[in-house]
């Protein structure tokens, strides 16, 4: 496999971007590595679970707004407590919405997530005093390693110390995904996405699997939502609004469903291609709408689907 | 007795599906239920494996009522089944699938961090199942790409790995061809041996694969046992042979 090689060099090249690029393509990660977390997460739901949720910026919303009300209400300034605290809220909330959307498949899933997420865009536009409502909340500036970073302006602590940061925890957040797919559990999400009927029928509980794959990615997105707020220094209901989950399962699509670092590349590509389109023609979504729909007939693997065929027949086909 | 049924009835509102039957099977026993489309056959094996609940009458599994306990219960207890039409993990491998299986029988389905490929009971116990079925050699095809009778197999495969007592097959040889029903039976049969199987009930619609493999023979007509008896008693029923098997019997 020439996935080891791909990797490594990957790594590299991001480890050493902040000393070589100029500083604009270095704040463009940082985004990148927060959805990446978010897609490695919607993804087990999505391509190892077969669940398409298209409320997922319900739990980016959650984890975005946890940092802005600790930072700025409670005075926990530290990124380390924040995290935690984010996937915390995300998993207090996901449990019971969890447990009633995985009694559902398919256009159902899909349909209760997305209004269990309007649910929550709208407390935050309409609890003003709680959530500054549609101009949102500040996000303070987070401790790192339990240094204010006092020294650095904002460009150069966020292409430093929080470039790094982010990295670290995207790659911790791979590494622990990397071992959930390829654990027991994983195998059990794949079969429930192949076959429910006769997963159950070897004694696979497919709801309380389900159910765990839904909390994981909740999990995976309140984390990476936490990661996107510290760059623009402020959270908004936009963030929990439909058209944020649309775009992130647009990511998965967009670098391919049916492997594991497909989700990534998505995340990568969208970023930079939509800082390109837009800079060029201010109508972005328009060219977003007919790639979505260049990738659905013609490479339903993705962007990854197109690399793997070019190295070797590898099916990406899914009924 | 491994598995028994009591005056089983169920009705779909006004419609009565099965109206009484009651059943036994026995340790080291080969059942085969045969009867025409309508006659309930699959109405009577949703409430022997706990699917739907009886409206009347109790299923005893091990002596313990499983009337509709469901899948995941039922597997868990010591039955297994595969189904009419195949059901296979398309974008699994063979050793996935069987895997999934043992993953399963042992309680590790809910194992987050463990490594798979490090598990060697699970690791060896799924090689071992598709070397007993003959899938040894496609251990790393994905099951979309088995030839039919193979994916047949590894359905049945799959429900073996979860090392049950008993077993139902729904028409274990519906849609292979028939030069390979004798060779899916004979490795099917093989392997109940070799796992130490209790007993195997099958539904079947090929009299020849019946006759051929069947201690017992129940014939079900309209929700009703028609008749229950040895292979060669039943080929002496005028009216089995009349409403079951049709007039060109296999002699």
């Amino acid at each position: 496999m020439r996935t080891p090689l791909v990797l490594a060099v990957v790594v590299i090249a991001i480890l050493v971007l902040p000393l070589v690029s100029p500083p604009y393509y270095v704040t463009l990660m940082l985004p990148f590595m927060a959805y990446g977390v978010i897609l490695l997460g919607l993804n087990l739901l999505f391509g190892y679970t077969g669940l398409v949720s298209f409320g997922h910026a319900l739990f980016i919303g959650i984890g975005a707004y946890t940092g802005a009300v600790l930072t700025t209400r409670l005075g926990v300034r530290h990124m380390e407590l924040i995290l935690p605290a984010a996937a915390l809220a995300a998993a207090i909330v996901a449990a019971p919405v969890g447990a009633l959307c995985v009694r559902y498949v398919k256009i159902y899933f899909g349909m209760l997530t997305l209004a269990f997420g309007m649910v929550f865009y709208t407390f935050l536009l309409k609890f003003y005093r709680l959530t500054g409502g549609d101009e949102g909340m500040r996000m303070l500036r987070p401790y790192l390693l339990g240094s204010e970073w006092a020294g650095f302006n904002k460009t150069a602590y966020l292409i430093g110390p929080y470039y790094y940061f982010s990295l670290a925890v995207l790659a911790l957040a791979t590494l622990l995904m990397w071992r959930i797919v390829a654990s027991p559990f994983g195998l059990c999400l794949k079969t429930i996405r192949d076959n429910p009927l006769k997963a159950e029928s070897l004694g696979v509980s497919v709801p309380r699997s389900r159910w765990y794959a839904f909390m994981i990615s909740a999990v995976y997105a309140a984390v990476g939502g936490a990661l996107l707020a510290p760059p623009t220094g402020n959270v908004d209901p936009t963030l929990a609004y439909w058209t944020h989950s649309g775009n992130v399962v647009f990511m998965v699509l967009l670098g391919g469903f049916s492997s594991f670092f497909g989700p990534l590349l998505g995340a990568f590509a969208f970023i930079f291609l939509q800082d390109t389109v837009m800079s060029v023609f201010p109508y972005w979504r328009l060219i977003f709408g007919a790639i979505l729909a260049f990738i659905v007939i013609f490479a339903p693997g993705g962007l990854m689907g197109l690399f793997a065929r070019r190295r070797g027949p590898v099916e990406v086909s899914r009924g | 007795m491994i598995l028994e049924a009591q005056d089983l009835r169920k009705r779909y509102g006004a419609y009565v599906a099965l109206d009484g039957v009651s059943l036994a099977v026995r340790e080291g026993e080969f059942v085969s239920i045969i009867g025409p489309n309508g006659a309930g056959k699959s109405t009577l094996i949703n409430l022997l494996t706990g699917v739907l609940p009886p409206s009347e009458g109790r299923v005893r599994f091990k002596g313990r009522d499983i009337g509709g306990i469901g899948p995941v219960a039922l597997a868990r207890l010591g039955m297994a089944r595969s189904f009419q039409l195949v059901q296979i993990f398309p974008e699994l491998t063979v050793l996935e699938t069987l895997q999934a299986a043992v993953v399963s029988r042992l309680g590790r389905g809910a194992n987050l961090f463990a490594s798979l490929r490090r598990d060697r009971q699970v690791q060896s116990e799924a090689l071992e199942v598709a070397r007993l079925f003959g899938l040894a050699d496609r251990a790393y095809s994905p099951a979309r790409a088995l030839p039919q009778g193979d994916k047949k197999l590894l359905d049945v495969a799959s429900a073996f790995s979860l090392r049950p007592e008993i077993i139902l097959l729904d028409e274990p040889t519906s849609g292979v061809s028939t030069a390979d029903k004798h060779a899916v039976m004979e490795i099917l049969v093989g392997a109940a041996r070799q796992i130490g199987l209790k007993a195997i009930i099958q539904v079947e619609h090929d009299m020849d694969i019946v006759f051929a493999y069947s201690d017992r023979i129940i014939a079900l007509h309209q929700g009703k046992v028609l008749a229950d008896a040895a292979p060669a008693a039943i080929r002496a029923d005028a009216r089995v042979v009349d409403t079951v098997i049709g007039r060109r019997a296999p002699c």
